[in-house]
């Protein structure tokens, strides 16, 4: 969960221009193959993030969620999603073992009733704590999960973006496809439409007031997910993002999840 | 117990330390729709329970304390009005190990309709039926991670007794069970020294515990007496006993298939139970946000007729709604069939939030067709609604 490498996701490469016919299928590959090796080397992070909710009326509610991800060698990040806010759920900790094309591992720790139970992942299209982001929204975001096309470069705000489009490739998706902006220097997700089933425009999602880490890594510290068909509307707010702060596997068992703050 | 209690607060100002304050304080009413079948037993009440809890740490996270109380204040019910330590706990991690001392509740087991494997609490009866209120149980608890697993040792000092509803009470025995006057196999009653074990491991998407405990049963047999008074009442008797367990859960695209089996042996009965069965999943019902998890669990226990459980031989079919709005709404209805004598219990709960810090919750639970002969016969006329409004902070 929330291994936001959406901001970073696609990546271009200096394509030669000379002596080849590359097909916008492998251009969009080459860019998320990029992307996701631009975005290897971080180890870990932890960040804060303020979900506010909206809906049609303009009423909003708010979670407060504590995020703690670990980089893993060969198959997707381990994450761990801790609840403060709102205060009935607050002690809820969520765990994800992210994998490619095969359903993650999670495990939900309860405090009500002081028990571990591990869960499905294989709906993937279903929101997130009511908000407007999906799962597969947050999830890990592994090569192999989409196929890609490569559309066109275009201006967008203050930087230029690559456009490329995206198809799920794993089961369960709630989506036909997504068309994502993609800053050429920094490599930012900065805009994201997503086509539901029935191929109409479902959501669009807005990023900004990006931040560099460590000299290389971006993140957002806004990303506003609109959903058209609803009216309804979620912000995360990034807060305090902190980069190789020494957690290790210990820190992701499912077993430990009771004793985790 | 109050002076571990005091020890323990001496421990956390010792340490001078920052805690992390949270819980809940709830108002709950009661409403039985059915004239009690024992005498003194009140149609409808009204109380109040307080949860607080304090998390701290120190040493950079290697030790951690918490303490978590409940307490219900109840004027009409004496039995239901108790304070508990839910958990009193000093852990200390080093390197692959987890030292725990104090005060812990704990769960163990995957099955959603009965609990057979989680016998280290003792249940907070007086708090619902089903087993998942339980009294804080003192400990020294060392888990340790293995590439080949989790093992847990624990040893048990200090036994709980069961809390049990009293004259006024509903959902009770028709006679009531004089806790003063409990009785014990061991020459050590209460201060046994009960030993628990316990393999955990995650193979894919196979979940498998394997557990072993040897000591006071938590589960009393109820005996005839009288009291000071000279009433008839009943008297819990606490066995010793040894209990193996395993449970699993194995988890195929939208399916969760889940089994708890036991084989306890004690001086009144050796006996094996299990339950086994599945969650199906639905996703997203009707082109909504809403998810359907159809339950279908069966239970069996092979002792004698009259001597087994409330799930000697019965399926669970349930229900389980996830809404996943804003309010994160959910109801779980479902009703527990005898096979043998057809006596069946209806259960519904539902909840959802209110704002950003209260949460309602209703219950009701019926019970149609109850023979005469089942274990559940003297609830046959508490029906009930039960409404909680609960403030979070």
């Amino acid at each position: 969960m929330f291994n936001l490498k959406l901001p970073i996701l696609l990546l271009t490469l200096a394509i030669p221009s000379a002596g080849f016919a590359q097909s916008a299928e492998e251009k969009g590959l080459e860019i998320a193959t990029a992307a996701r090796a631009y975005d290897k080397g971080f180890t870990d992070f932890t960040a804060n993030m303020v979900m506010t909710l909206k809906n049609k009326s303009g009423q909003t509610s708010t979670r407060l969620i504590r995020i703690r991800t670990l980089e893993v060698e060969g198959d997707g990040d381990k994450s761990l999603s801790i609840f403060d806010e709102p205060a009935d759920v607050k002690g809820t900790k969520m765990l994800t073992y992210s994998h490619g094309l095969e359903p993650d591992d999670q495990w939900l720790y309860l405090p009500a009733l002081k028990k571990v139970k591990r869960i499905s992942s294989r709906n993937k299209s279903g929101p997130f704590m009511g908000s407007t982001y999906a799962f597969e929204d947050l999830g890990s975001q592994e090569v192999e999960k989409y196929t890609y096309k490569y559309l066109r470069d275009e201006p967008c705000g203050e930087m230029n973006c690559y456009v490329i489009e995206r198809y799920p490739a794993y089961k369960f998706s709630g989506y036909t496809r997504q068309v994502a902006w993609i800053d050429t220097e920094g490599y930012r997700l900065v805009k994201a439409e997503f086509y539901d089933r029935k191929k109409s425009l479902l959501k669009t999602l807005q990023a900004s007031d990006f931040k560099q880490y460590l000299g290389h890594y971006w993140r957002p510290g806004t990303m506003d997910m609109v959903n058209h068909q609803t009216g309804k509307s979620t912000l995360l707010e990034w807060q305090d993002y902190a980069f190789k702060t020494g957690l290790t596997e210990r820190d992701f068992r499912s077993q430990a999840l009771k004793r985790i703050q | 117990m109050r002076s571990s209690f005091v020890c323990f607060g001496l421990l956390m100002l010792s340490a001078n330390l920052q805690a992390e304050f949270s819980g809940n304080v709830a108002l709950e009413t009661q409403s039985f729709s059915e004239s009690a079948q024992f005498d003194g037993q009140l149609d409808n009440n009204v109380t109040l329970s307080f949860k607080p809890r304090w998390d701290g740490e120190w040493n950079e996270g290697d030790d951690l304390w918490s303490l978590e109380l409940f307490l219900r204040a109840d004027n009409k019910d004496a039995g239901r009005q108790h304070a508990d330590i839910r958990e009193a706990l000093w852990l200390h991690v080093t390197g692959d190990s987890e030292w725990r001392l104090g005060i812990n509740t704990m769960f163990w087991g995957v099955t959603e309709s009965q609990h057979l494997v989680d016998v280290i609490n003792q249940i907070d009866q007086v708090e619902g039926i089903d087993g998942e209120d339980k009294l804080g149980q003192p400990m020294l608890h060392l888990q340790r991670y293995q590439d080949w697993g989790v093992v847990d040792v624990l040893l048990l000092p200090g036994f709980r007794e069961r809390t049990f509803q009293q004259q006024e009470g509903r959902l009770r025995t028709p006679l009531v069970v004089d806790t003063d006057q409990a009785q014990y196999a061991s020459s050590r009653e209460d201060s046994h020294i009960d030993y628990a074990l316990r393999f955990s491991q995650t193979y894919g998407d196979l979940d498998l515990g394997l557990s072993w405990f040897k000591g006071t049963s938590r589960d009393p047999v109820l005996l005839a007496a009288f009291d000071d008074a000279g009433n008839p009442v009943l008297t819990p008797f606490y066995e010793q006993m040894t209990q193996l367990g395993v449970d699993a859960q194995l988890i195929y695209q939208d399916w969760i298939w889940r089994l708890e089996l036991i084989r306890r042996e004690a001086e009144s009965n050796d006996y094996n139970a299990y339950t086994a069965g599945f969650e199906y999943t639905f996703y997203g019902i009707m082109e909504s946000a809403v998810d359907l998890g159809m339950l279908l669990e069966y239970s069996a226990d092979d002792r004698p007729a009259g001597e087994a459980g409330a799930f000697d031989n019965d399926v669970f079919l349930g229900g389980r709604f996830a809404f996943n709005d804003a309010q994160s709404s959910e109801i779980l209805a479902g009703f527990v069939i005898d096979t043998d004598n057809r006596s069946r219990t209806f259960r519904v709960e539902g909840n959802r939030r209110f704002g950003a810090s209260w949460k309602g919750t209703l219950e009701l639970q019926t019970f149609t067709n109850v023979d005469a002969d089942d274990v559940l016969a003297v609830f046959e006329k508490d029906d009930f609604v039960q409404l909680e409004m609960a403030y979070y902070f």
